[in-house]
């Protein structure tokens, strides 16, 4: 079974019902829920605490402390909040593992390990849970440290709800959106995975195997096979064939999947990353040379290196030497130290500056030669060393906390000024939509690497899954583009697609299991050719099941009979286990079964003809044999050896199974 | 039955020259390629002409696999893979394949450039054999080909060294390579899951050391230098670049920023600042401490530390010198060594093992004078200092990783063979296992007895596991199937899917009895005295009176009518199948005993 809790395709949350264990398939936290809320600022913003109070149609002025409008728009005026997975679907406590594909998709592990009784292990690779650290500090940090008296709750009453404008009315499962987590939490969280390597084979109670491969888009990024025996999904989650700065995508091991969970595709299927990046580095020329700054709102980890790189081999060529790059974080410095120590996990040129050995990434040199500058805020050195026209990367991409806020105010009023938008996990317009009316210039380079369709459909033809599953917005064109019916999955037989809180079935069937025959047990047995290149050979043998393992094992010899002088009671006798007689085949030809009888001093033999075979009389013993095509019946006097006797010859004609 | 071989082409019973054959299910694989220090003639390398007289290196190996970057384990790799030739894969992790052709490469300088030997192999070759190495990650499994895996265990020693788990179905072994069960300042400790291994091949160089804790160790280390130092003598601390130098710098460091201490501390040869390098680029391959402050902090930047010039071993006033190489048997720290042995005030502290035959064996065996190029004799009059900091398993943590892997068998290489039987003896009566010890080109067989995996068709498990649910477990149930073997297949089936499968019809053998026996009563109540004679005596089986007068104990089936010419006798008919033998051939020579006086 499949557990959908997460409606977001790329920050995806499902959980597996495999082979008697619980699955937990990413944590990703859909932050898109932010984009309702007004924006934090780091300094005291005029403009933003002037905004109106939003007053409903019919006058009533009851919710004027908790939304605001600003430009035809309303926002919450309140702490930012987070659309968390479902956990109402199943009990969360009974999950046994958490695998995590990308730093991306787990933002929401605090929420499930600290909140649901979860008591499991999550499994990660290093540079999953270092990124994914910093990721989780630089938004607890940035929404810590701008405290905020209010907190609005009022709005998410579903009768209010029901009167707000587009998107509020829209929104779903508004009690269940969620705080920010602490630090402690995050700590917590962390400490509960488990390190995992590429290709590294990860037995769960002996029943279920987990690999995580390389998928290529992200430092450690990975997709995962589950398998047993018999069985195997594979669990495709951001994965990219473009060669940026990770590991190549291992695509060979996902051969053979019955099922395929295909999730976290591109989010802009209609651009290309190359085309972006370049456009990317001409709007920041364009803007510097006039004597404009360039905001980069980004993630502090990620495409921000090859964007860091592009500019390394362009800032010259470009007479940008002079322009001042700040790299504002928490944990940019972090960041760029952390991106330079992972070497296994790089692509193959970067590995092999590494062995020279030299930093693998260039940003190094940008930091040496002082080109490229680092600081964990807007405060601090920073203030000191700013000099304008400049470039800065800094985050958070929603614009609604970090020190990106302080910079929108900032800059915003001035059409010098250019923002360019590379991450592609929110809507720019919405984004900027508390910060209109706008005189700066923006610029939307979304530069997504992961499988667009078309590369979909030649992994799908390549590793050939027996069934496809997927969001459902994967399986139609999307909703702004509904002519482009290129824009889905396309595969047959046709993928089975989930939504938010559904459960579905997944089709795989399973008819065999894995035993081990002990070597005493093998010795033991006696084969037979049946039939040309087939052999066979009957096995009684006592099973032993422990730990999900099945073994077979020589049953124990039958203890010495007792050979006490007490008259034993006729109980004692009775057989003690039931050891089962093998089944027969094969026919007796008449013929030489009497031939054989006469051989072994049975001298009135007589047969008869009946309609379906023969009778063998024995006259003196007043026995009769019916021999059929298959079927042998000895009804006889209670004469134990003769019984034994005529048996034994029956079954020279019969084979065992 | 199946079995593993063995036989050391060095390492046994000896250290240097670490190689190792093993086979195993019909595979081959070669354990390190190391070179030996103590030799200058053929000796320094394996024999390889024992794995094949004519045939093709890369036909008879299936992997090489290649435990640390020290000279002693890859030290003969390019002339293995060049000279001899091999195109097979070579396997070890990113920083060994990172360090390896670095400290190859100084070799060759060594022995080629500095001794004039020809007939070496080149720079060329290095990289030529370089390109046959593939990289593993830390447990990562390997498929080298259908049948043959490999995976990687952390194992401390030095930067980037691993253990080695071969595996061919179920039957596996286990290489530690050097390892080190204590965490040290730069490194972390070894570690391997319980994988018990048929066979596990460990070093033994401190076969029979038990060391005292590594922070007195420390202590006294750093004493040492500090009183030298004090008294204005100069200390020489041969090391090799990579490894114990890290950790040693490491602790001068931080004592030198203690204490605040103004003597210089020098680091010879230009590979320093690279091999610190690696350290930085490899950080999360050392101990959780650096790797977890090493933004903040990066323990590999030394700021008392600085590069070492020649001219400096002749300034006057007290110095501690890290040179190279850590035996003293060439190289700039044996002209150091040369320089400042005559002066009772100076130091030489050898922090690891010294192969037999160097100047460092010599000066730690006591020897105070020495005979060196030239008929010249020194005389050192220096202090000597052992201090044992090369990080390999003391004899308390080779039983600690036996332990923890539990094995079937222990093998043991890369030590004395005096402290290995020593060791041989410990194991084996601690842990009940074989132990071996053989020397180089000696073959050791183990025998293996693995289990057979094969398909048991659902069903089948599914109806004996459902039986083995029933209260009584203390009986074992027996499940019975056939095996059907095809093209090397094996399925466990039922019976009846095997006929079915094979397109064969069941033939069914029955028997009917007639018993006799004397009952005077009317048929019905003769039937209903049965009934409850056998439900009184089987009293495990289910025995059931029918309403159209017969009896089952199970599927057997039993009819009573009376005797045609004496209703007195009652003619009991018991019909039973093959299957049933036992209990029908049971049913009849109990009823023919007759029936239990009626107690009503």
């Amino acid at each position: 079974f499949q557990y959908c809790l997460s409606g977001h395709p790329t920050l995806p949350c499902n959980v597996l019902k495999f082979k008697s264990t619980t699955i937990m398939l990413d944590c990703g936290l859909d932050m898109t829920s932010t984009l309702n809320f007004l924006p934090l600022p780091l300094v005291q913003s005029p403009r933003l605490s002037k905004l109106p109070g939003w007053v409903l149609k019919d006058g009533s002025t009851f919710l004027d402390k908790e939304l605001k409008e600003c430009s035809g728009h309303v926002f919450v005026d309140s702490v930012p909040e987070f659309c968390l997975p479902e956990t109402e679907l199943l009990d969360l406590s009974t999950v046994d593992v958490i695998l995590i594909s990308n730093y991306h998709c787990m933002m929401a592990l605090p929420y499930i390990t600290e909140y649901t009784g979860f008591t499991g292990t999550v499994y990660a690779t290093e540079p999953t849970v270092q990124i994914g650290r910093l990721l989780m500090e630089e938004l607890v940090n940035s929404i810590e440290r701008v405290p905020k008296a209010q907190s609005a709750s009022m709005w998410k009453n579903k009768e209010v709800q029901r009167l707000l404008p587009a998107p509020l009315k829209d929104a779903v499962e508004v009690s269940m959106w969620r705080k920010c987590y602490t630090m402690p939490e995050v700590n917590a969280a962390l400490s509960k995975i488990q390190l995992v390597g590429y290709s590294q084979k990860i037995e769960l109670f002996g029943a279920v195997q987990v690999t995580p491969l390389s998928s290529g888009y992200a430092l450690g990024s990975s997709n995962w096979i589950i398998q047993s025996h018999y069985e195997k999904v594979s669990y495709v989650s951001g994965s990219s064939l473009l060669t940026t700065h990770p590991q190549p995508m291992d695509q060979a091991s996902l051969k053979n999947s019955d099922v395929l969970i295909l999730t976290g595709l591109t989010q802009i299927p209609t651009a290309n990353p190359d085309g972006m990046v370049a456009e990317f580095c001409s709007n920041l020329a364009m803007t510097v040379r006039n004597g404009g700054n360039v905001l980069v709102p980004c993630y502090p980890s990620g495409v921000i290196y090859d964007l860091l790189e592009c500019l390394y081999q362009y800032i010259d060529s470009a007479g940008l030497s002079n322009v001042p790059f700040y790299f504002i974080s928490p944990v940019a410095n972090s960041s760029l130290e952390f991106s330079q120590i992972f070497a296994e996990w790089l692509c193959h040129n970067k590995q092999t500056k590494v062995y020279l050995p030299e930093p693998p990434f260039p940003h190094a040199e940008l930091i040496q030669t002082n080109k490229l500058k680092h600081y964990p805020s807007i405060h601090g050195d920073f203030s000191n060393d700013f000099k304008q026209p400049c470039v800065v990367f800094t985050g958070h991409p929603s614009l609604r906390f970090g020190d990106v806020v302080h910079f929108m105010e900032l800059w915003g009023k001035s059409s010098l000024n250019t923002v360019i938008f590379t991450e592609p996990d929110f809507s720019y317009l919405d984004a900027l939509a508390p910060y209109q009316p706008l005189a700066m210039k923006c610029v939307y380079c979304p530069i997504d690497t992961r499988l667009n369709f078309i590369q979909v459909s030649k992994l799908l033809k390549e590793v050939q899954p027996l069934h496809v599953v997927c969001p459902e917005q994967y399986t139609q064109p999307p909703p702004t583009q509904s002519h482009r019916t290129d824009l889905m999955i396309d595969c047959q037989p046709p993928p089975m697609s989930y939504r938010r809180a559904e459960v579905l079935t997944l089709p795989y069937k399973r008819r065999y299991e894995k035993i081990e025959i002990m070597p005493e047990l093998a010795d033991s047995l006696v084969p037979l050719e049946i039939k040309p290149g087939i052999s066979l050979a009957t096995v009684s043998a006592v099973l032993h099941t422990k730990d999900n393992k099945h073994v077979l094992q020589l049953p124990p010899k039958p203890p010495q009979p007792p050979t006490g002088k007490k008259r034993k009671r006729v109980s004692d006798d009775v057989p003690e286990c039931k050891p089962l007689k093998p089944l027969l085949s094969g026919s007796i030809p008449v013929d030489q079964f009497v031939q054989t009888l006469e051989k072994h001093g049975f001298s009135d033999v007589k047969v008869e003809d009946t309609a379906k075979g023969h009778i063998v009389l024995l006259q003196e013993a007043e026995t009769l044999i019916q021999i059929e095509e298959d079927s042998t019946h000895i009804i006889c006097d209670n004469d134990e050896p003769l019984r034994v006797k005529l048996r034994d010859l029956v079954l020279k004609f019969l084979q065992k199974f | 039955m199946p079995e593993i071989k063995v036989t050391p082409l060095g390492a046994g019973q000896d250290v240097g020259r670490s190689c190792i054959l093993v086979s195993i299910a019909g595979k081959n694989v070669m354990l390190d390629c190391g070179m030996h220090m103590g030799y200058n003639d053929d000796r320094r390398f394996p024999d390889f002409s024992y794995i094949t007289q004519n045939g093709r290196l890369t036909d008879f190996l299936d992997c090489v696999i290649i435990s640390h970057f020290h000279l002693d384990h890859c030290g003969a790799l390019p002339y293995f893979s060049e000279m001899v030739g091999y195109d097979g894969p070579i396997y070890m992790t990113h920083p060994t394949k990172a360090i390896c052709p670095i400290l190859l490469e100084d070799y060759r300088k060594i022995t080629v450039d500095k001794k004039g030997e020809i007939n070496f192999f080149t720079s060329q070759m290095i990289k030529d054999c370089m390109k046959k190495v593939v990289a593993v990650h830390l447990h990562q499994t390997v498929q080298v080909d259908e049948e043959l895996e490999i995976k990687a265990y952390y194992a401390g020693h030095v930067l980037g060294a691993a253990m080695f788990q071969i595996k061919v179905g179920c039957e596996s072994v286990v290489y530690t390579g050097d390892y080190n069960m204590t965490p040290d300042r730069h490194l972390g400790a070894a570690w391997i899951d319980k994988c018990r291994p048929d066979l596990l091949i460990s070093e033994s160089t401190y076969a029979t050391t038990i060391r005292d804790s590594k922070r007195c160790r420390e202590r006294d280390f750093l004493k040492k230098v500090h009183e030298t130092v004090e008294r204005g003598g100069k200390v020489l601390i041969p090391v090799f670049a990579l490894g114990r130098a890290q950790e040693l710098c490491i602790l001068l460091e931080t004592f030198w920023e203690r204490m605040n201490l103004k003597a210089p501390i020098y680091f010879s040869t230009g590979l320093t600042e690279k091999a610190n390098h690696y350290y930085k680029l490899f950080i999360t391959w050392t101990n959780q401490k650096i790797r977890k402050t090493f933004v903040q902090r990066n323990m590999f930047e030394f700021k008392h530390i600085k590069a070492f010039d020649r001219a400096f071993a002749d300034n006057p006033g007290p110095m501690v010198v890290f040179a190279t190489p850590g035996m003293l048997h060439a190289g700039q720290s044996l002209q150091i060594f040369k320089k400042w042995a005559g002066n009772e005030k100076n130091m030489v502290i050898m922090p690891g093992y010294c192969v037999q035959g160097t100047v460092g064996h010599k000066i730690l065996s006591g020897q105070r004078k020495l005979e060196m190029e030239g008929r010249q004799i020194l005389e050192v009059k220096m202090q000597v200092e052992y201090m044992s900091f090369s990080a390999h398993a003391d004899a308390k943590g080779i039983m600690q990783l036996i332990r923890q892997a539990e094995p079937r068998n222990v093998l043991l290489v890369h030590g004395e063979a005096k402290k290995m039987e020593f060791l041989k003896q410990k194991i084996e009566q601690e842990f009940h296992v074989n132990c071996y010890m053989p020397a180089n080109g000696e073959t050791t067989t183990i025998f293996t007895n693995p289990s057979i995996p094969v398909d048991i068709s659902l069903g089948l498990l599914k109806r004996e596991t459902a039986i083995g649910l029933l209260p009584d477990v203390k009986k074992p149930q027996l499940m019975h199937g056939t095996l059907m073997m095809k093209d090397n297949s094996f399925r466990l089936v039922s019976p009846e899917q095997a006929l079915k499968e094979l397109g064969l019809a069941e033939h069914q053998l029955r028997f009917t009895c007639r018993v006799h026996i004397q009952d005077p009563w009317k048929e019905h109540e003769t039937v209903l005295r049965v009934y409850n004679h056998l439900k009184g005596v089987l009293k495990d089986y289910s025995v059931q009176h029918l309403p159209d007068g017969s009896i089952t104990v199970e599927s057997i089936l039993i009819q009573a009518t009376a005797h045609s010419e004496d209703q007195g006798t009652k003619v009991l008919l018991v019909s039973w199948t093959y299957q049933d033998e036992e209990l029908g051939s049971y049913l009849t020579s109990l009823l023919k005993k007759g029936l239990p006086p009626s107690t009503s």
